[in-house]
C-alpha cells in the first residue's frame, strides 16, 4: 500500500503561549515546536501496516520552513519520503484552505491510503482529514484505533463516545483519521536519524498550487477565556497549601 | 431566511447535547432576528419528530430514507447536502459530536465552507468561539462568505431551552440516495468489555494525567486516593500509555463523572477531559503551570510541583482523620 500520512507541527504542549499585538494569532518567537501527536499516532499506524504488508509511506506538511524539523523526524521514525508545503501564512487561511493545499499535493501521487490525527493540539478543528476526503472523492473513517487489511479493502475500529466501539469496512483508496492510543508510539532510532538526512523532501510552494486561498471563515481575535468559576488559589510551601486545603474541602466545601 | 438545527439521536432518542444546539441555534435566532427550523434525520423519525413538537414551535422537518436507517457519513452528507440546498437557511447548527464530526465537515465542503466546530460563544455579528491550544486561548472566528455557515455547539456550553411548544408544522423531506453511493459498511456497537469501574457514581474521585509522567510514579496518586477513600481516574494519555486501564478514563470517549470532590492531578484541563468531569461539585487542581485551563473550572487550586504536594497532602488528610 502507498500511505500517505498528513502531519501538522504545532507548538510544544506546554509551551507557553501569549496573544501577539495583533490579537489575531500567538506570538510565534521563542517558541518550541514539535509534531501533532494525534498526527504522530497516524504515521505510527502507517508504518506498521508498511511492516505487515509492504509499501510505501510519505509523510506531508503543510508550513514554513521551521516544518522541516517535523518532517525529519517523521523521516527518522521510518517514513520514506516526504512532501513539504511551503507556506508562510497559514494561520490566514480557514481548515478548508489547508485542506485544500494538501489534495492537490496529494492527487498526483494516487495513494491507497490518507492517513491523519483526529484533530491538531494548537486550532484543534479536527476537520482535515473528512475535508480531504470529500476533495478526494474518497470513502473516509473517523476517530480509527486499528486498520486491519482486507481483501476488498479496509476494516477499521471506530470509536464511538463513552467507550463504545464500531468496526467499519470500506474500499480503497481511502482516507482515515487516527485515534490516539491504538498503538504505541515509536522513538526514532540513531540509524533512523541517519538515514532521515538522506531521504527525499519534496519542496512545493503553496502558490504553485493554485488553490483557493481566500478564506471564508476568518480568524477575528483570540482573547483569554473568562474563568467559568472563581479559583481559590492556595498558596505557600506544599504543606502549608496541602493543609489549607484540606481546611477548606472540610470546613467550605464540606466534602471531606 | 431562517436557521437550521440539525438534531442527533441515539437509540431512537433525541440526544441531550441535540436540545442545547437547538438552544443555540434560538440564541442565533435572536441574536440576528430569524426563525429556528429542526431536522431529525433517519429510517424512521415519526417519534423523534413528535419528541422535537413538544418542546420546539417552529418548523420540524424529518428527513428521511431507509438507507438512513444506520449512520454512515456518505448517506448522511448525500441527504442533507440535498435538504440544505433545498431550503437554504443562513447558518446551520450541530451538536459537536463524534458523529457531527464524522461528517459535518464534509458537508460543509460541499458548500464550500469549513465547519466552525465546538462553539462555546455566539455574539453579536454573528462572532463564534471557539477554544485555542488546548483550551489555553478563545479564538473568535467570523464568517465572511455566503451562505450558509455551518457550525456545531459545544457539549454543556448552551443551555437546553426546550420551554416552547406546540410546532406549526412536520413535514417531511426525501432525498434521493442510490445504495451504491454508500461506500461504507458499518458494524454493529459494541463495548470492549464488561465494565467494572463505574467512576459515575464515585463520590470522590482523584485523577491523574500527564504530569505525573511515569507509570513508577502511580503510586503517589494511589496513596492519595486511598487516603481521600476516593477512585482513581485519568486522562485519556495515561490510559493511551496502558498505565491505566481505559475504562478509568474520565473525558469525552471516556466515562462522564459527578463527583462531590473532583482532585485533578497533573492534568492541563484540555476540552476532551473538562466535559467529562465539569459536572463534579468541588473541583481541586493540583498543576505546575499556574495558567493551565483546568484552574478555569477548579474550585481550589494549587500551583506547585505535584511530587511535592500530593504527598504533603496526602498526609494532611490522613492527619485530619486522626
Amino acid at each position: 500500500m502507498k500511505i500517505i500520512v498528513a502531519i501538522k507541527q504545532v507548538p510544544e504542549r506546554d509551551a507557553p503561549v501569549r496573544i501577539n499585538a495583533s490579537a489575531k494569532w500567538i506570538d510565534e518567537s521563542n517558541l518550541q515546536y514539535a509534531m501533532n501527536e494525534p498526527d504522530a499516532y497516524a504515521l505510527e499506524e502507517a508504518l506498521r501496516l508498511k511492516e505487515q504488508s509492504g509499501g510505501e509511506v510519505i509523510v506531508i506538511s503543510v508550513g514554513p520552513e521551521r516544518v522541516g524539523s517535523t518532517i525529519r523526524e517523521a523521516l527518522a521514525k521510518g517514513a520514506d519520503r516526504a512532501i513539504h508545503v511551503a507556506c508562510d501564512n497559514l494561520s490566514d487561511r480557514d481548515a478548508l484552505g489547508v485542506a485544500r493545499l494538501l489534495a492537490a499535493a496529494i492527487q498526483p501521487e494516487n495513494p491507497d491510503l490518507v492517513l491523519t490525527g483526529l484533530q491538531s493540539e494548537d486550532l484543534g478543528q479536527g476537520q482535515t482529514g473528512v475535508i480531504l476526503a470529500e476533495l478526494l472523492g474518497l470513502p473516509h473513517a473517523t476517530l480509527i484505533l486499528q486498520v486491519e487489511k482486507t481483501e476488498t479493502g479496509l476494516k477499521v475500529k471506530r470509536e464511538l463516545e463513552e467507550g463504545w466501539f464500531q468496526f467499519i469496512e470500506l474500499p480503497t483508496p481511502a482516507v482515515l483519521t487516527i485515534q490516539s492510543g491504538g498503538n504505541k508510539l515509536r522513538y526514532a532510532t540513531l540509524m533512523g536519524i541517519k538515514r532521515a538526512k538522506t531521504k527525499e523532501v519534496r519542496q512545493l510552494n503553496a502558490a504553485e498550487l493554485a488553490v483557493d486561498a481566500a478564506p471564508v471563515v476568518t480568524l477575528e481575535k483570540i482573547t483569554l477565556p473568562k474563568k467559568q468559576k472563581t479559583t481559590q488559589m492556595l498558596p505557600g510551601t506544599p504543606q502549608e497549601a496541602a493543609a489549607a486545603l484540606v481546611e477548606k474541602l472540610k470546613f467550605e466545601a464540606r466534602v471531606l | 431566511m431562517s436557521i437550521l438545527a440539525v438534531l442527533e439521536s441515539s437509540a431512537g432518542r433525541i440526544r441531550n447535547i441535540s436540545w442545547e444546539a437547538l438552544g443555540a441555534a434560538r440564541h442565533l435566532g435572536k441574536l440576528t432576528n430569524q426563525e429556528v427550523t429542526a431536522a431529525v434525520i433517519g429510517a424512521q423519525t415519526e417519534s423523534l419528530a413528535a419528541e422535537v413538537a413538544a418542546k420546539h414551535s417552529g418548523q420540524i422537518v424529518r428527513v428521511e430514507h431507509p438507507l438512513l436507517a444506520r449512520y454512515t457519513a456518505d448517506g448522511f452528507v448525500l441527504a442533507l447536502h440535498q435538504f440544505i440546498q433545498n431550503e437554504s437557511p443562513t447558518q446551520v447548527v450541530f451538536p459537536h459530536t463524534y458523529q457531527v464530526r464524522d461528517y459535518a465537515p464534509a458537508l460543509a465542503c460541499r458548500f464550500g465552507q469549513p465547519l466552525i466546530g465546538d462553539v462555546v460563544a455566539i455574539g453579536e455579528g454573528p462572532v463564534f468561539t471557539r477554544q485555542l491550544m488546548q483550551g489555553r486561548l478563545n479564538g473568535d472566528y467570523r464568517p465572511t462568505g455566503n451562505a450558509p455557515c455551518f457550525i456545531s455547539v459545544q457539549a454543556g456550553a448552551f443551555r437546553a431551552e426546550t420551554s416552547e411548544s406546540g410546532a406549526d408544522t412536520v413535514t417531511t423531506f426525501t432525498p434521493t440516495i442510490d445504495p451504491a453511493q454508500i461506500r461504507t459498511k458499518p458494524g454493529e456497537p459494541f463495548r470492549a468489555s464488561a465494565q467494572t469501574v463505574n467512576l459515575g457514581s464515585a463520590q470522590r474521585i482523584v485523577s491523574v494525567g500527564r504530569g505525573i509522567k511515569d507509570a513508577n510514579n502511580l503510586p503517589l496518586v494511589q496513596e492519595l486516593a486511598a487516603a481521600l477513600g476516593a477512585e482513581l481516574a485519568a486522562s485519556r494519555p495515561i490510559c493511551d500509555n496502558g498505565w491505566l486501564p481505559m475504562e478509568r478514563q474520565v473525558g469525552s470517549s471516556g466515562q462522564t463523572v459527578s463527583p462531590k470532590l473532583y482532585l485533578a492531578v497533573g492534568i492541563s484541563g484540555a476540552i476532551q477531559h473538562l466535559v467529562g468531569m465539569k459536572g463534579s461539585q468541588c473541583v481541586v487542581a493540583i498543576n505546575k503551570d499556574p495558567d493551565a485551563p483546568i484552574f478555569e473550572v477548579a474550585d481550589y487550586g494549587i500551583a506547585g510541583d505535584l511530587f511535592d504536594v500530593v504527598p504533603a497532602l496526602t498526609e494532611a488528610i490522613k492527619a485530619a482523620k486522626q
